[in-house]
């Protein structure tokens, strides 16, 4: 009979470290300090919420005998005389792909212990978040002025309004909490909190600079949820 | 083998391969926006949709939420439940239809429609 070489939790890779790190007790993820598992968990959550939104709009698409507006001209805006298609949300899109490029290299110059760069980049993640927030304002603002309600608009389907203030209001809110994460994170960054270990003011935890990449985690979710909405709310 | 690339102090990697990926990215939604303005239709255009999502999450979970480095046990934790979604997807589209040929049935009104 062959030897059966036991797994050393946190070190073997592949599907023998899957089954000695599963079966070691106490912590099933080696090497994800519990903040990161614990948003991760959330982040899992929040992934079936958006999916029950996304999942509905489909249900209620296919089922309606009234033509689906045309997003496509619904979302033009008049730009140098002329209406270009999907203009904003091609802008929002590039504006929040861009967000997660600085959050991304915030949270490696944070792991270099890089206080002043990882605080710029925090804060122009914070901006470039902001801005989307506001061009989601104006778009809402745009389109109810022409006349869209959660129960009819002007152009075909009435399940279009209740599926876009829905969809894209649930979104927009992650969008804000993740702006004032942002700047309260930074603030940290900036007066050291994380380099001198100080304790949070609400859990009592030491400071620690993995806390810049979980909050990355939940800011690039944000992003990877866009990347959904904009397929199938936008394009499709 | 040790896990050099997933140890205690943190994700750390080359700012070259977020580079990369942020212009990728760029691109892809270039490509997927590019979908639009030609208004491409049917097969080819949800076809072309989808593929370009998909890369766009691929890569916004493997690199910049640090997926790939991690260990097998997170990575199914947190990858493998999603899949039930395709359940209720699936449950939901014939829904959809019943609703929708229902609706045929005993509230379209084609005389109304042709006014």
């Amino acid at each position: 009979m062959a030897e059966v070489l036991p797994g050393t939790p946190g070190e073997t890779p592949g599907v023998r470290g899957l089954v000695s790190d599963w079966a070691s007790d106490q912590m099933a993820f080696k090497n994800v300090p519990w903040g990161k598992a614990m948003m991760w968990i959330f982040l899992l959550s929040d992934t079936f919420i958006f999916s029950c939104f996304l999942v509905s709009y489909m249900t209620v698409r296919m089922s309606t005998l009234e033509p689906w507006p045309p997003v496509s001209d619904v979302f033009a805006l008049h730009m140098f005389g002329a209406d270009i298609p999907l203009i904003l949300i091609a802008i929002m899109t590039f504006i929040l792909i861009t967000s997660s490029g600085t959050m991304a290299m915030a949270v490696k110059f944070g792991y270099e212990k890089n206080k002043n760069v990882t605080f710029w980049l925090l804060i122009v993640t914070a901006i470039l978040g902001a801005s989307f927030v506001g061009m989601q304002a104006f778009e809402w603002t745009k389109l109810i002025s022409e006349g869209v309600r959660p129960w009819g608009n002007p152009w075909g389907a009435p399940q279009f309004g209740a599926a876009f203030f829905m969809i894209t209001g649930f979104h927009g809110t992650h969008v804000t909490f993740g702006v004032i994460f942002l700047l309260i994170i930074a603030w940290k960054v900036k007066r050291g909190d994380l380099d001198h270990e100080r304790p949070g003011f609400l859990t009592g935890r030491k400071g620690r600079y993995e806390i810049v990449e979980t909050l990355g985690l939940y800011w690039h979710f944000v992003d990877l949820v866009w990347v959904f909405i904009f397929a199938f709310f936008y394009l499709w | 083998m040790s896990s050099d690339t997933t140890h205690a102090q943190g994700q750390q990697h080359p700012i070259s391969i977020y580079l990369w990926i942020w212009g990728w990215l760029f691109v892809l939604s270039a490509f997927s926006y590019t979908v639009d303005l030609l208004e491409l239709q049917g097969l080819l255009r949800w076809s072309l949709i989808l593929l370009f999502m998909f890369l766009k999450a691929g890569l916004i979970v493997a690199v910049f939420m640090h997926m790939m480095w991690e260990r097998m046990a997170i990575i199914l934790a947190i990858l493998a439940p999603p899949g039930a979604i395709l359940v209720l997807i699936a449950l939901m589209a014939l829904e959809g239809d019943y609703t929708f040929v229902t609706r045929l049935l005993y509230f379209h009104n084609p005389a109304a429609l042709a006014e």
